[in-house]
C-alpha cells in the first residue's frame, strides 16, 4: 500500500517532478505540457476531471488493495471544464487518503475572487490566471521541488492519516492564505504575495 | 530574398500585428517556448486553435439560428471556450470581441450578440490570414527568425 508520503515526495536522485495536467482545451493542454517540459518535469496530460481520477485510480474502478498508486508530485487543473470542474476534482483529490497531500494548482481565465477563495479554502496550492506563463510554472515547480514547508518533512509509513480538514488547514495557512485584496498588511511571504498577485492581475 | 531582408520583413510583420492591436504578450510568451527541437511550436499551437475555433464558430452560428428564444447560457459557454483558445495564442482583438459578445449574452441582448458575432468572425478571419502569411515567411527564413530560448 502506498503511503501518502511516497506519492508526492520527489524521488531522491530522479530530479524530475511528475505533473498531471488536466484541461479540456487542446490548445491549453499542449501549452501546459510544453511549459512543464521546459521546467524539467515529466508530464501526463488528460482532458477531463474524470480521466484524471481514472489515471489516479480514484474512480472506484480499481480495488485499493494491491493497486500501486501512480506517483504524482503535482496536479495542475483548469477550473472550467464540462462535466467535472477543476474545483470538484480538487475536492475529490483532497478527500483521497492517498493523494490529498499532492499539491493541486487551479488555473482559470477568470479572475473571480469567490472562485479563488473557494479553491484555496479547499486546499489548492495556488490559483493561476490564464494564460499561464513559463514564469508561473517555474515558480510553482521550484517551490515544490524544494519540498516546501509541511510537505518537506519526513513522515514514517506508520503515521496514521489524519482527517483531511486538519492537514488542509495547515497547508492553507502555510501557502495559500485567504487574503482579501484590500488587506495590504499581509506579511510578505512568497505564498501570500502569490495569492495576492494572482488575484490582483486582471 | 536574402537572409537579412527576410529577417527584417518578419520582424516588421510581427511588429505591425502588435501595433494594430491584433496580438498581445502571450504570443511572445509562446515564441519563447520554441527551440531547435521545437522550432514550429507557435505555428502548431495556432493550428490547433484554428481547429477549435472552426468548430466553435460553427456551433455558435448554429446556436444563433436556434432562436425563440436564444439559449444565452449555451452561447456564453461556447464563447468562453472560444475566448480561452484565443487568449492562449495572444489574439488580443478577437479576445476583446469575445468579451463583448459575452456581455451581450449576459444582458440577454440577441441583436447585440448577433452583431458582435459578425464582427468577431471578421476579426478572426483577418488575424488568421495575417498569421498564415507570417508563419509562411517565418518557415522560409528558418527557426532562428523568431524569438528562441537559449535553452
Amino acid at each position: 500500500m502506498a503511503a501518502a508520503s511516497d506519492v508526492f515526495m520527489p524521488e531522491v536522485g530522479s530530479g524530475k517532478l511528475h505533473v498531471l495536467a488536466v484541461d479540456d482545451s487542446h490548445v491549453d493542454r499542449k501549452v501546459i505540457e510544453r511549459l512543464l517540459k521546459i521546467s524539467s518535469c515529466k508530464v501526463t496530460v488528460v482532458e477531463s476531471g474524470s480521466r484524471a481520477l481514472q489515471y489516479l485510480g480514484l474512480d472506484g474502478e480499481k480495488s485499493s488493495i494491491g493497486f500501486d498508486s501512480v506517483k504524482v508530485n503535482l496536479i495542475m487543473t483548469d477550473y472550467s471544464m464540462p462535466g467535472m470542474t477543476g474545483y470538484e476534482l480538487l475536492k475529490k483529490i483532497k478527500e483521497s487518503s492517498v493523494f490529498r497531500e499532492v499539491p493541486v494548482v487551479v488555473m482559470s481565465s477568470e479572475n473571480i475572487l469567490t472562485r479563488i477563495d473557494s479553491c484555496l479554502e479547499e486546499g489548492a496550492e495556488e490559483f493561476l490566471l490564464k494564460p499561464v506563463k513559463l514564469s508561473d510554472v517555474k515558480r510553482v515547480t521550484d517551490f515544490i521541488m524544494k519540498g516546501e514547508g509541511k510537505k518537506g518533512h519526513k513522515r514514517s509509513r506508520s503515521d496514521d492519516y489524519s482527517p483531511p480538514s486538519s492537514s488542509s488547514s495547515s497547508i492553507s495557512t502555510a501557502f495559500s492564505s485567504v487574503s482579501h485584496p484590500c488587506d495590504l498588511s499581509l506579511p510578505a511571504s512568497p505564498s501570500a504575495l502569490l495569492s495576492k498577485k494572482t488575484r490582483l492581475s486582471i | 530574398m536574402d537572409r537579412n531582408q527576410s529577417r527584417r520583413q518578419i520582424a516588421a510583420m510581427k511588429q505591425s500585428l502588435f501595433d494594430q492591436g491584433l496580438l498581445d504578450e502571450q504570443f511572445i510568451q509562446l515564441e519563447e517556448l520554441q527551440d531547435d527541437a521545437n522550432p514550429n511550436f507557435v505555428e502548431e499551437i495556432v493550428t490547433l486553435h484554428y481547429r477549435d475555433s472552426s468548430r466553435l464558430i460553427s456551433s455558435i452560428d448554429q446556436a444563433l439560428k436556434e432562436r425563440n428564444p436564444l439559449d444565452f447560457n449555451k452561447l456564453d459557454t461556447l464563447m468562453h471556450q472560444f475566448k480561452g483558445s484565443s487568449s492562449s495564442i495572444g489574439a488580443k482583438k478577437v479576445k476583446a470581441e469575445c468579451n463583448l459578445f459575452r456581455e451581450y449574452c449576459r444582458a440577454g441582448n440577441a441583436e447585440g450578440c448577433m452583431r458582435s458575432f459578425q464582427q468577431l468572425k471578421k476579426e478572426y478571419a483577418a488575424l488568421r490570414k495575417k498569421l498564415e502569411a507570417y508563419f509562411q515567411l517565418a518557415r522560409q527564413a528558418g527557426p532562428q527568425e523568431t524569438a528562441c530560448r537559449s535553452k
